[in-house]
């Protein structure tokens, strides 16, 4: 591209939604649903010597409202499982779910009446972790994982499913409105600004 | 600098060990007497008495009960309600006369013993006295009772689940309730990408 060599330093050729993908992938907002052992993990992973905000996910909300990355990290019971759901559809689109350890993806040991088997039944998840529970460095691996998913734009695929608008009908959806406003924007202000007649 | 032990320790420390096992013997005396009035008093509402392990369970005939604890911690000064807690006797073997039983553990603080009370409860009438009123740690422990094996405690002033959510149906410490439950684990809306907040 000759963008760049054209308009000097400090300029960078890119598409907005790549631009759009790395500034999230790199401030992940985590939400802990953190009900056992594999919170502890959880909490060792954000603390100093794994340190999460090497990856840009270390300002854990406990709010969902203000957090795009859902980490359910141990057991979830029937009492539970309400909770969690209200959890994730508090949080606002774009978001991402990492199920933790062997309880939350499948109910673990705990094959009884009260256990959920396995999150996924129940809400999307995105990535699961193995292990019982899980050492940090699987869920740091978890993290970049969910950080690769975004710069491939599976968050565009899960827009497109949320609002039923393929990516390039999308767009030209986008550019019609802005084609549309731009017409308004010339066109004269007496339509806008005339008093009704009474 | 580490000490070592010392035959002086080591008598010390048998001292201690033995004076522990003595005391544990008085205690048990004590509790044996105190069993023994509770069987005279109950005359023929006495089932049986049973030490296992150095621990005594008072049998009592069911209409009997409530009397027998209040008995219990206005005469006898048992006044520490421990536990109460529930049996389902289905698939145990040996002969009892009812399914289910619930159980009663009581402690005197002050004189430094410890009694079970236990009354048959029959599967087609799962119904006991509460013992609420006598003391009041007895309210919750009734209502996990409740929870898990479905007896119902007359009197009880607010006789609902304690543990499970209130939507549950069953009592799954039945012994005759399957494991995995019956469904009830796998019965939650799924929700999508994209749904929204108003469909939970």
């Amino acid at each position: 591209m000759g963008l760049e060599d054209l308009l000097g330093e400090g300029f960078l050729a890119t598409r907005v939604k790549d631009l759009l993908a790395w500034g999230r992938k790199n401030s992940l907002w985590p939400m802990p649903f953190g009900t056992a052992c594999c919170a502890i993990e959880m909490m060792s992973t954000l603390s100093s010597r794994y340190d999460m905000s090497r990856f840009g996910a270390e300002v854990v909300r406990f709010s969902p409202r203000q957090a795009d990355l859902l980490i359910v990290g141990g057991r979830v019971t029937l009492k539970m499982m309400p909770v969690l759901q209200r959890i994730w559809l508090q949080m606002p689109e774009p978001k991402w779910s990492i199920s933790m350890g062997a309880c939350a993806s499948c109910g673990g040991v705990f094959d009884t009446y009260t256990m959920i088997q396995g999150v996924d039944q129940f809400i999307p998840v995105d990535v699961y972790i193995p292990g019982c529970p899980p050492r940090p460095e699987n869920l740091i691996d978890a993290v970049r994982l969910i950080q690769d998913q975004i710069s491939s734009h599976e968050v565009q695929a899960h827009i497109d499913e949320i609002t039923g608008i393929p990516s390039l009908p999308r767009l030209q959806h986008m550019q019609a409105l802005r084609a549309e406003r731009a017409r308004l924007a010339d066109a004269p202000l007496i339509e806008v600004v005339q008093e009704p007649a009474k | 600098m580490t000490r070592l032990p010392t035959a002086d320790h080591e008598a010390q420390a048998r001292q201690r060990r033995e004076a522990s096992k003595q005391a544990a013997e008085r205690r048990l005396e004590r509790e044996r007497g105190l069993a023994r009035q509770a069987a005279e008093w109950l005359g023929d509402d006495l089932l049986e008495v049973i030490e296992f392990r150095g621990q005594l369970t008072v049998v009592c005939k069911p209409p009997r009960l409530h009397e027998l604890l209040a008995w219990f911690k206005d005469e006898l000064a048992f006044d520490m309600l421990v536990d109460a807690t529930a049996v389902d006797y289905l698939k145990l073997e040996g002969d009892y006369p009812e399914r289910f039983a619930v159980v009663y553990h009581l402690a005197n603080t002050v004189r430094e013993a410890r009694l079970r009370v236990r009354a048959y409860v029959s599967e087609e009438d799962p119904t006991a006295p509460t013992a609420g009123d006598i003391w009041a740690a007895a309210g919750w422990a009734e209502r996990e009772i409740y929870d898990m094996y479905g007896l119902e405690f007359e009197g009880h002033p607010n006789l609902i689940r304690i543990l499970l959510p209130h939507e549950y149906s069953g009592h799954p410490l039945r012994k005759d309730y399957p494991l995995r439950g019956r469904g009830e684990r796998d019965n939650f809306p799924v929700i999508r990408r994209g749904d929204a907040e108003a469909k939970a």
